[in-house]
């Protein structure tokens, strides 16, 4: 194990990605979706990822998350190898370091917006007491003070991903991974939702975003392209003050 | 670690939350459960009411009945080839056995009673004051017969409550006399309401010494002659003593049949075990009925919930807390259930019991036990397997059900 590399690795990068593939069955025909991935993201960065549907966006991303494991490469997130975890391992990895949000919301439709916020403190154990202390801040600054007690199903589109937002924010992970945010909203909430995620990024948390919108995909510093599970291009704004590079190797 | 407090706050929230849904699955639950402890406790009635019947007539009793009855099933003798009639004398001979404390001769027949305008079609008893105390059957008030000997008549009779209130409505009955056909007796006694007994039913009955009820139905034989022993013990050898009498007064010729409670019971001993193997067989396929039931909704809850499930392992949750929310909402849903059915099934037999009130119509314990206890064993195990399959699952895969739906 190269236990010093890995080590070295997680000095500079949050995320680091290497000759990471997933193959898809497809009927008989097996559909590469992860095509020989190498990334590495910098704490604090905000990344898009852009492409055509079924070019492996989601895949790249719910692999990050580790919702999903990759068929063979390696993948070191906070310096810790996640490929030999247990699915156990990961789950207390997912709930601690790394937030969601998806293009549905997924809320549970029983669970008023702030219960569906407290839920991953619920999960983690932590005292009522003290869920109450962490949940106040957080239903503030999402503006949801007044609507805080209705259910999904009373809230508007860009209400509910606010309240989706503050579920994956709630346990501080330094991770936020959002696939497609806006894809089910129209342009003024979907403005408001990005935001709302910038301004997180600019306090500090680490920001990938999945998107068919290029007006949005231009916003991110880092902006990464990928077709038929291959990253084909990995731009950096120079302002963006990250030096990071991709470890693309051989792309075909 | 997800808290237990928090844990049961989630699954109730579940349930409270889907109210249809819970509903359903009450409803699937306790009838079940109802259906076991309902058919029990009717079982068990039947059971109680029929043991209680022959408890009426106590350890120590031997029943003599005119022909011969074959306990081996075979045909009963042509009646024309003299079964001849136990008469009050044949009754009386038996005395003479040390063993045999008391007898108590019973005619039966049905006779028009009457007084003034009233009149009523009943069930006459002709008998003697020992009849009384080998039922042990309860006057409400008067006195029961007198103690005459057997082959004398007399103008009395003792009447059931039903009969009274019948002929009598409010009025007092005690010293009226009553027409019987087109004999006459003066009401000494009433019984009071203790209901039926080995088929009878006492409180529409009227009880008149046997001398007199053998010339109203104009009969030299008696229906049956109860012997009240001395002690249970010896009974067979009794009963050859008294097959010895009965063959020679008859001419050498057995015709008569004795029968013990031992035999009774065991006549229907088989009977009983039929009703209690039927009523087990059929609590047990309401409870397999009501198994596959739960298997079935917990199944579709499970399914529904995919994308939950799925989003509560992107949050962080371990299969095992996953499948522990899952098997606590279907096992407090059973528990639930079972006590709803259980609850119902008490009302429904508290119903029945206030209709039928002489038979003892009550689920005994263990039914209620075994069968809320199996179906919270069926609540864990069959929400148990469906809940770990989907618990197992890859977390992208079950998030992408909501697609489905
Ligand atoms: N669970 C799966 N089973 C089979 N094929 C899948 C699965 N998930 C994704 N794919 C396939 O992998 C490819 C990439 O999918 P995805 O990452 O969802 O694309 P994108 O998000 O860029 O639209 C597509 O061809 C898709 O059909
Ligand atoms: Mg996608």
């Amino acid at each position: 194990m190269s236990q010093a590399k890995s080590a070295a690795a997680a000095n500079t990068a949050l995320i680091r990605v290497q000759g990471v593939n997933k193959t898809f069955l497809l009927g008989d025909e097996p559909v590469h979706a992860l095509n020989n991935i190498g990334l590495s993201i910098q704490a604090g960065e905000y990344l898009s990822v852009m492409g055509p549907s079924g070019s492996g966006k989601s895949t790249l991303l719910n692999m990050l998350g580790l919702l999903d494991v990759p068929d063979n490469g390696q993948y070191w997130l906070n310096g810790a190898d996640t490929v030999p975890m247990s699915e156990e391992q990961r789950a207390v990895y997912r709930r601690s370091h790394i937030g969601f949000v998806f293009q549905s919301y997924h809320l549970i439709p029983r669970l008023s917006a702030s219960e569906n916020i407290e839920l991953p403190l619920i999960l983690a154990g932590i005292a009522p007491a003290e869920r109450k202390r962490r949940l106040a801040p957080v239903i503030e600054r999402l503006g949801l003070g007044s609507r805080a007690g209705h259910l999904p199903n009373q809230l508007s589109g860009g209400q509910r991903q606010r309240v989706a937002i503050g579920r994956a924010i709630i346990m501080k992970p330094r991770l936020l991974l959002a696939d497609e945010p806006t894809g089910n909203l129209d342009s003024q909430s979907g403005a408001e939702v990005v935001q709302l995620l910038e301004e997180l990024n600019a306090d500090g948390i680490t920001l990938v975003v999945v998107t068919h919108d290029a007006d949005l995909g231009r916003r991110a510093s880092r902006r990464i392209r990928m077709v038929d599970g291959v990253i084909v291009s990995d731009d950096c704004t120079p302002s963006s003050g990250t030096q990071s590079r991709t470890d693309q190797s051989d792309a075909p | 670690m997800i808290r237990s407090r928090d844990q049961l706050g989630f699954s109730i929230r579940a349930l409270l939350r889907q109210r249809f849904r819970t509903l359903m699955q009450l409803i699937a639950m306790s009838i079940g459960v109802l259906a076991v402890v309902l058919l029990t406790g009717l079982g068990e009635g039947a059971r109680q009411y029929v043991l209680g019947e022959f408890s009426v007539l106590g350890k120590d009793i031997l029943i003599m009945l005119p022909g011969r009855k074959e306990t081996s099933g075979g045909m009963p003798p042509m009646t024309g080839e003299g079964t001849r009639d136990i008469t009050l004398q044949d009754a009386q001979s038996l005395l003479r056995l040390p063993e045999v404390e008391r007898i108590a001769p019973l005619v039966v027949g049905n006779a028009e009673i009457s007084r003034g305008a009233r009149s009523r079609e009943t069930l006459v008893l002709g008998t003697n004051s020992t009849f009384f105390d080998i039922r042990h059957i309860q006057l409400a008030r008067g006195q029961i017969l007198p103690e005459l000997p057997l082959d004398q008549p007399s103008p009395v009779c003792v009447i059931g409550t039903t009969l009274k209130q019948e002929l009598f409505a409010a009025e007092p009955a005690l010293g009226q006399w009553v027409g019987i056909d087109t004999y006459r007796c003066r009401v000494i006694g009433i019984l009071a309401d203790t209901g039926t007994g080995l088929g009878m039913n006492m409180s529409e009955a009227l009880i008149m010494p046997v001398a007199s009820s053998m010339q109203l139905f104009n009969t030299e034989g008696v229906f049956r002659v109860m012997i009240d022993v001395r002690s249970a013990m010896g009974m067979g050898v009794l009963s050859r003593q008294i097959e010895d009498i009965m063959r020679e007064r008859h001419d050498g010729q057995l015709d008569v049949t004795l029968i013990t409670p031992d035999s009774l019971l065991k006549a229907f001993d088989s009977i009983l075990s039929v009703l209690t193997f039927a009523i087990a067989g059929i609590g047990a396929i309401s409870l397999f009925v009501a198994g596959v039931l739960i298997m079935n909704m917990t199944l579709i809850t499970v399914s529904q919930r995919t994308a939950e499930i799925g989003l509560l392992k992107a949050l962080g949750a371990s299969s095992r807390e996953v499948r522990q929310l899952f098997v606590t909402e279907a096992v407090m849903l059973s528990l639930f259930g079972a006590l709803l059915g259980t609850l119902l099934a008490e009302i429904l037999l508290w119903l029945v019991r206030i209709r039928y009130p002489e038979i003892p119509f009550a689920a005994p314990l263990w039914a209620t036990v075994a069968a809320t206890a199996i179906a919270v064993g069926c609540g864990f195990l069959f929400s148990w397997i469906p809940a770990s399959r989907a618990a197992h699952m890859a977390p992208v895969t079950a998030l992408q059900h909501q697609n489905g739906k």
